[in-house]
């Protein structure tokens, strides 16, 4: 493998870990609070399936550059992470969190889809392996959209607040990597602007049909993924402390 | 001298080693060893995740080690592979009958899914009466691989493998 091509799959795999790892944690919150028990168990399992997703991906890095996956989690800095800004956003209310998690769940599903044909072995074997999973998210969290989208006016009016600020966040899941433009032409990660199609298509029938309005304004504007919320920062704050504090504790 | 076992031996050994979160079928039977490998006094046996993020894996991964170890070999190597993935369909009919006996609903044929986006698509029956009047409570269960019922029919909650 060319070197620009090896560092550009390690950025890659660092920003598909980075999301699923800053959304895991952001959604671990509800555990505890969730509105009923039942939907309280259902997103720790989205949560638990996720952190398997980012360990797998870490694992791949780790097979290209020998870096420790538990030392990149717990001691990168805000500013090393790679996540887009979409998972930073706090848990805000149910709807909130719903939203941003089928929107997530469908922009996975699709690029896990073609990912399963990469040229690079490994990552084909991981999507093949991730899908699997990523099927039971997409179908819980595409049925919490419609339910809310068609439910109270309250829980509609909560649900299209939630897209109002989403939508343009969402957009940055879309946005390349510098180089990934390498990747895509050795057919290692799929093109994302056809992922893109396939998500807009699916996501705005499925948005329409639970009652929502397509935002007009765009809000949020996708910029470089080494630009982060505030809130990147809190979030990591809690989530390095105890690592942070004894590195070694593996007791608990 | 001692002599170290052969291949159907060690696959007999592991063969002890019960899941841990569903004590009645072993790791073998569920279809989490893929090989197992003699190399002189080396072993090495290959495994595949269940789910990716089950909290369960670190443990097997231990007790496999430890239960070839105990078999007299020096060198023990657990390797991980995730091609092909893990499959439900590679759980044995007996430990699926031993499963519908323990209060877990067995996973399906995965012949039965095959779109992104399904629906339930035949009713799972009830573990207890056999009623196939059942209903979904939750996709998600208090583990990765199952979901939670409940019988219409003798009004119990059951658990569901799902079927990947």
């Amino acid at each position: 493998m060319r070197s620009e091509v090896r560092e550009a799959l390690i950025a890659k795999l660092t920003a598909l870990a980075d999301d699923e790892v800053i959304l895991a944690h952001r959604n671990s919150e509800w555990t505890g609070h969730g509105p009923i028990l039942e939907e309280d168990i259902a997103l720790a399992n989205i949560v638990q399936d996720e952190l398997g997703h980012a360990t797998l991906w870490l694992g791949l890095r780790q097979q290209l550059d020998g870096s420790d996956p538990d030392r990149l989690v717990f001691f990168r800095d805000a500013d090393e992470y790679r996540c887009c800004a979409l998972v930073e956003l706090p848990k805000g209310d149910w709807a909130f969190t719903m939203l941003r998690q089928y929107l997530f769940d469908l922009y996975e599903a699709l690029w896990l889809e073609a990912a399963r044909h990469s040229s690079y072995q490994p990552l084909a074997d991981a999507a093949q392996k991730i899908i699997r999973e990523e099927r039971f998210h997409l179908q819980h969290t595409h049925a919490w959209v419609e339910r809310l989208g068609q439910g109270t006016d309250e829980s509609n009016r909560r649900l299209q607040q939630a897209l109002d600020m989403q939508w343009g966040y969402a957009q940055q899941l879309f946005v390349p990597i510098p180089g990934e433009e390498l990747l895509v032409a050795e057919g290692m990660v799929p093109d994302l602007a056809l992922i893109k199609e396939g998500w807009l298509e699916h996501s705005t029938r499925h948005l329409r049909n639970a009652g929502l309005k397509l935002p007009v304004n765009p809000g949020y504007q996708p910029t470089t993924r080494t630009y982060h919320t505030e809130h990147l920062w809190s979030l990591l704050a809690e989530m390095q402390s105890t690592a942070r504090w004894d590195a070694e504790a593996e007791v608990w | 001298m001692t002599t170290l076992p052969n291949t159907e031996q060690v696959w007999k050994a592991l063969a002890q080693i019960p899941d841990p979160e569903i004590p009645v079928i072993n790791v073998v039977e569920m279809g989490i060893v893929r090989d197992v490998r003699i190399e002189g006094n080396k072993a090495v046996i290959t495994m595949t995740p269940t789910f990716s993020g089950c909290p369960a894996l670190h443990l097997i991964r231990t007790q496999l080690e430890q239960t070839v170890r105990s078999l007299g070999f020096q060198e023990v190597e657990v390797q991980t592979v995730l091609s092909p993935p893990w499959s439900t369909d590679w759980i044995t009919p007996e430990a699926k009958e031993r499963l519908r006996q323990y209060g877990i609903a067995p996973p399906k044929p995965r012949s039965e899914l095959d779109t992104l986006i399904q629906l339930e698509a035949s009713p799972t029956p009830c573990p207890r009466c056999g009623s196939l009047g059942t209903s979904v409570k939750n996709t998600f269960g208090p583990t990765l691989c199952k979901a939670l019922y409940v019988c219409n029919s003798c009004k119990e909650p059951f658990e569901g493998f799902k079927t990947v």
